[in-house]
């Protein structure tokens, strides 16, 4: 096994609520490398971002850690108490928002709120605002000078995320969560924004962690990938053996979801049926009621993880 | 902030406007009172040369319009009248009884904030806990009492049972206690509630989880975040109160025969003493627009979206 920077091991993730208690994040293992970019895949609700925040130990109140370790660099982050994770959030670890206008404070210059970050490493102030520019320039910001003193609301989508990485970067973090960090983007600015994350691993060696529903991002940045759904993860392994050869039917039907430019006509292919209600999941395996290949064993016994090649891993009674 | 200060002057022309307003309606109801002034001080043996040379003397032989304005000149130069009942000036009386009612007032606005903002603070922040269940209880039960009833009841506990502060007067600041806690508990209970669900409103917020992802700390996170923000409509809510705790003290300072402009007022109605009753409304609709203006102008100085706005409208 490669050094692993942030290794999840069998993380269970409950909510309660009104309704009944439901299991958001279901026995999820994983392993983000030394500057490695790692995807987590999957449909909205299937507990991907449930599992980044349950690694930063931001989940809601309402939601716990029922089982499952959480190592980054040798300490177990679920062990961990307030005050200590608050000494691995922003330096250690990094995170950043699906959308970059609710993730930044509207009443503080934007430039004030990177500062905050960099004052907590006891610089100076005037240093602390003179690394703030130097930061907003690293990720292409244009008129860093000027910016700073901008409010959010001042600022386009695509600056907000820039400001937001600036911030999470400001700190140098060994790993770096982006939760869907393009999704609320217009197409182009989303290219600009797969860039800069792209360039922060190549310069500062970043780990990078990128929870997304979209294969088209994770074939764009990532070196390694885990698809989940309902709570599980069901395929895991390197994007190169994923897109060759994807061995779940979720994950096949996925890859034919995505649009193809060489193809020349007809609608787009979708996944009959929708995500699950976490209350009430199908008995063994939770895909077979939308899966087309679902034999009678599946609705009977939940599958053992299959190895299907060196790190390649997926969650089926078939065989692939 | 050249801006703001449009916005500033903006709004003082519409308050003036209202004010304006508020002066047509208060001589409107003067001139719609039964009764001539004249046949008030003269009596039939006078002879009407002398009741024509009276009128004219008060400037009653002018048409409505001369005599508002008239007045209007009057009361701009804070002349409103003397009163019937005392014959005194009425601006005397309320200049007499005006720092009264704003030490109540205002003492109580005050006593509300200092309480209410870190006790709504905290509730919200452990929301559901035994804390925040009793926070709620009993801000419903300090709301629900009126507050006739909390001032006797006050009054019978801590005056007459336990003898230890004045029933009513004013004899110090320890007669100061009992108005106080009167006029203060039930909205004390309303901004309590209001900063509570404010600051809930606000942990839910993205930005809260960025401030904690930058590695903030939870104290730091709490006030510079979370209450930095709660408080912009917290802060609005004290400016409009401004006016209503002013209007609310008539029935207080009855119960404590508090020298204040509220008793003022409630004597002034009771006795039908107009030149008083509008001087004081005057007052009140002044201190409504200027606090509503005022309200306006911090709300806009704390929050950056509002100024943008602003900005977009000039």
């Amino acid at each position: 096994m490669e050094d692993a920077l942030l290794s999840v091991k069998n993380l269970s993730v409950v909510f309660k609520t009104t309704s009944g208690t439901v299991q958001a994040v279901d026995d999820v293992s994983f392993d983000v490398k030394e500057g490695e970019i790692f995807a987590l895949v999957g449909e909205s609700g299937c507990g991907k971002s449930t599992t980044a925040m349950s690694i930063m130990r931001l989940v809601p109140k309402n939601c716990t850690i029922t089982g499952g370790q959480i190592i980054f660099r040798g300490k177990d982050l679920v062990k961990l108490k307030e005050k200590e994770m608050s000494s691995v959030r922003g330096k250690e670890i990094g995170m950043i928002f699906q959308n970059p206008l609710d993730s930044l404070n509207p009443v503080y210059p934007v430039g004030i709120q990177v500062s905050e970050a960099v004052l907590l490493d006891r610089v100076p102030r005037d240093e602390a605002w003179k690394k703030v520019v130097e930061i907003f320039k690293d990720v292409k910001i244009p008129d860093p000078a000027e910016r700073v003193r901008s409010y959010p609301h001042e600022l386009s989508g695509g600056m907000r995320q820039r400001v937001m990485i600036a911030m999470m970067l400001s700190r140098n973090p060994k790993l770096l969560i982006a939760d869907e960090p393009t999704t609320a983007l217009d197409v182009t600015i989303q290219a600009q924004i797969l860039e800069i994350i792209k360039d922060l691993k190549d310069t500062f060696g970043t780990s990078i962690l990128v929870i997304t529903h979209d294969f088209g991002i994770v074939a764009e940045l990532a070196d390694r990938v885990a698809v989940m759904y309902a709570g599980k993860i069901v395929e895991i392994g390197s994007v190169l053996q994923i897109f060759e050869k994807p061995r779940h039917p979720y994950t096949q039907l996925l890859m034919e979801a995505l649009p193809k430019i060489t193809k020349k006509q007809g609608r787009l292919k979708t996944i009959p049926g929708s995500v699950p209600n976490l209350y009430e999941l199908p008995a063994g395996c939770s895909f077979h009621p939308r899966c087309p290949k679902s034999m009678e064993i599946c609705s009977k016994i939940a599958p053992q993880l299959k190895k299907a090649g060196e790190g390649h891993f997926f969650l089926c009674h078939r065989e692939g | 902030m050249s801006d703001l200060l449009e916005y500033a002057v903006r709004k003082l022309i519409i308050g003036a406007f209202v004010v304006f307003v508020v002066t047509v309606v208060l001589f409107c109801i003067m001139q719609l009172m039964p009764g001539d002034p004249i046949q008030l001080i003269s009596n039939p043996r006078i002879p009407p040369e002398k009741i024509a040379e009276l009128k004219k003397h008060w400037g009653l032989d002018k048409p409505v319009y001369v005599q508002y304005f008239y007045w209007l000149f009057h009361i701009l130069q804070g002349d409103f009248g003397t009163s019937i009942t005392t014959g005194q000036k009425v601006i005397t009386l309320i200049k007499a009884r005006l720092p009264y009612t704003l030490l109540l007032a205002g003492g109580s606005l005050i006593f509300q904030y200092i309480i209410a903002i870190p006790l709504g603070l905290m509730a919200a922040y452990k929301e559901h806990s035994i804390f925040d269940s009793m926070v709620v209880v009993s801000t419903i039960i300090f709301w629900s009492i009126p507050s006739f009833w909390l001032g006797i009841l006050l009054i019978l506990i801590f005056s007459l049972k336990l003898k230890l502060l004045p029933v009513s007067g004013y004899d110090g600041l320890s007669s100061l206690i009992l108005p106080l806690m009167t006029a203060t508990l039930p909205n004390l209970a309303s901004t309590l509630r209001l900063t509570r669900s404010e600051v809930l409103e606000v942990l839910r917020e993205k930005y809260v989880s960025t401030a904690y992802a930058k590695g903030l700390s939870e104290k730091r996170v709490l006030i510079f975040h979370v209450l930095r923000n709660a408080l912009i409509p917290v802060t609005l809510m004290f400016f409009l109160y401004l006016p209503w705790t002013v209007g609310g003290a008539v029935i207080i300072e009855t119960i404590f025969s508090w020298p204040g402009m509220g008793r003022l007022l409630w004597t002034a109605i009771s006795s039908q003493d107009f030149p008083v009753v509008q001087g004081i409304i005057f007052i009140i609709a002044i201190l409504t627009v200027v606090s509503n203006i005022a309200g306006d102008i911090i709300t806009a100085c704390l929050d950056p979206r509002i100024r943008a706005e602003i900005r977009g409208e000039s």
